[in-house]
This record gives structure tokens, C-alpha cells and sequence, in this order.
């Protein structure tokens, strides 16, 4: 009885937020908008069942990796994007398309899908069952990705920290008018 | 059957759907960097939605775990991405795409 408008009523707010990502012109608003996204993404991983899932999402998504964004936009001072002009063609064009593509994907799914209702009591996904899969069918791939989190860091900071500030050694850093003609290039072409 | 259990599994699909095409327009039409890195998460989460519904349709947890994988995947992409933005934010000097365009022919 509730399941129903409490779909719409997030499935609607997460529809706003993604098109509020695009249309916002500053990345700072672009990420909370896709903050917004995420959390009422949340709310429909609670409506599926999945408890587990939807507080792994507000902790991970709209917790950790936002947190990084916005500290990358801060840290890089991002501004305004400058718009540039569209192509006619991919806008006469495009429109159309995807107005068609949309409407025959929707159709598709609502017709050749049996329709009947996801029957939400029988659910399994309490965190206990979660846990038992994943500490005994997955375990393996589960400790891999320690391994691949662990290699993400490295190269995290290998990548964002000043070049030669790790390899000290027989690699001077750049000129500074070096850096100045190699963006000097990129804005003329 | 309960009363909760009306919403249609065809529902959570147009959803996911819907999100994946907002995210896949934004990678398009994005010219800052960040904003289309923020696109790819977009579409990770439209994916994301669509592997909860058939697990709950079918009654299948594993694909719950899919998405914790997708998760720490999507983190490890975030973090190593996002140095990969400022490294070359410190040769170039911008973040507009036109611009860098070293690659290019």
C-alpha cells in the first residue's frame, strides 16, 4: 500500500537530482545533486529489500566517494564550465532518436516483462544472509579486493602527488616554462 | 503476497534505466572533467539498481553481492581517477576536456 508511493515519490526525487547533474554549469552543484541522487537510491535499495546494501550506500557513495569529489573540486578550484555550441545536425537529429529509442525501451520492458509484483515479505537480504554469502561463496573475490583497494591507494598517491617528490632521485622536475608551453599548446589547438 | 508488494519489477528497471541514459547524456554533453566523472558514477548506480531488483525478483542474493563488489570497484575508481584528474590539472593547467587533448590527432 505504501511500497507504491514511496516508489514514486524517490524514484521521482532521483530522476530530478540526475537531470539536475546535467544541467547545472558548476561542479560543486553537480555533486550535490548526484548526492541527492544517491541517497534516494538508498531509499529504493530499502524498498527491495536490501538493508545491507542501502546503508553500504549512504556510507560508501554519498559518503566516501562524494566526500572526494567535493574535496578535489575545492582542492582544484573547478569554475564555471564555458559553454560551447552544440551541432545542429546532433541536436535534429538526436532529440528525435532518443525521444524513439526511450519510448520503444519502455514499451519493450513493460510489455515482455511479466509484470507481476516483486513480492517484497518473501525477501531474503537481512545483513546475517549478506554476510553468510559473502564471507563463505565469495570469499575468495572478497580478499581480492583488499588487494585492489590496497593497489588503488598506492596509485592514488603515486599519481596526485608532485612529480619527484617520490622518485627523488635523477628526475628533476619539469621547467616551469615547460609546463607553460605544454598548456600553452593544448589552448591554441 | 503482502500489501507491499506492488511496484512491478519493469518499474525499477525504466528507473535504472532512466539514470543510465541521464549519465551516459552527461558523459556526452559535459565539458568539465569532473562533471563527467560524476556521469560514470551516475551510471553506475543506474546498473547498480537494476542488479537489486532482479535480486529481489528472483529471490537471488548474489546479486546484492554484485553490487558491493560494483561498490568497491566504483571507490577504487573514484580514488584513483580523481589523481588522475589532478595530475593532469597540474600539467595543463585546466579541466576543460577541449583542452586536454594530447592525445589527439
Amino acid at each position: 500500500m505504501l511500497h507504491l508511493p514511496l516508489f514514486l515519490i524517490f524514484g521521482a526525487i532521483c530522476v530530478a537530482g540526475a537531470i539536475n547533474l546535467l544541467v547545472q554549469r558548476h561542479p560543486i552543484n553537480s555533486a550535490l545533486s548526484l548526492i541527492v541522487v544517491m541517497a534516494s537510491l538508498a531509499v529504493e535499495y530499502l524498498l527491495l529489500g536490501a538493508e545491507f546494501l542501502a546503508a553500504v550506500q549512504v556510507i560508501v557513495y554519498a559518503g566516501a566517494i562524494m566526500v572526494l569529489f567535493v574535496f578535489v573540486i575545492m582542492l582544484l578550484n573547478a569554475g564555471e564550465e564555458e559553454h560551447t555550441q552544440g551541432s545542429r545536425v546532433a541536436l535534429l537529429l538526436g532529440v528525435p532518436g532518443i525521444a524513439i529509442g526511450g519510448v520503444l525501451v519502455a514499451w519493450t520492458v513493460l510489455r515482455h516483462s511479466n509484470t507481476e509484483a516483486v513480492a517484497l515479505g518473501a525477501l531474503p537480504g537481512p545483513p546475517k544472509d549478506v554476510a553468510r554469502l559473502l564471507f563463505h561463496d565469495f570469499l575468495l573475490p572478497f580478499e581480492v579486493t583488499s588487494v585492489l583497494i590496497l593497489i588503488a591507494i598506492m596509485g592514488a598517491v603515486v599519481l596526485a602527488s608532485k612529480p619527484g617528490a617520490i622518485v627523488r632521485d635523477r628526475r628533476p622536475e619539469p621547467a616551469q616554462e615547460e609546463k607553460r608551453e605544454l598548456a600553452a599548446v593544448g589552448k591554441e589547438r | 503476497m503482502n500489501s507491499l508488494s506492488e511496484v512491478p519489477l519493469a518499474y525499477y528497471l525504466l528507473l535504472s534505466g532512466v539514470l543510465f541514459a541521464c549519465g551516459v547524456l552527461g558523459f556526452l554533453i559535459k565539458r568539465n572533467i569532473i562533471a563527467i566523472f560524476m556521469s560514470i558514477e551516475l551510471m553506475l548506480n543506474g546498473v547498480n539498481l537494476s542488479f537489486v531488483a532482479f535480486a529481489a525478483h528472483w529471490h537471488a542474493l548474489s546479486g546484492q553481492i554484485f553490487v558491493f563488489f560494483v561498490m568497491v570497484v566504483a571507490a577504487a575508481e573514484a580514488a584513483v581517477g580523481l589523481a588522475i584528474i589532478i595530475a593532469v590539472y597540474r600539467t595543463r593547467e585546466t579541466l576543460n576536456v577541449d583542452q586536454i587533448n594530447l592525445l589527439k590527432l
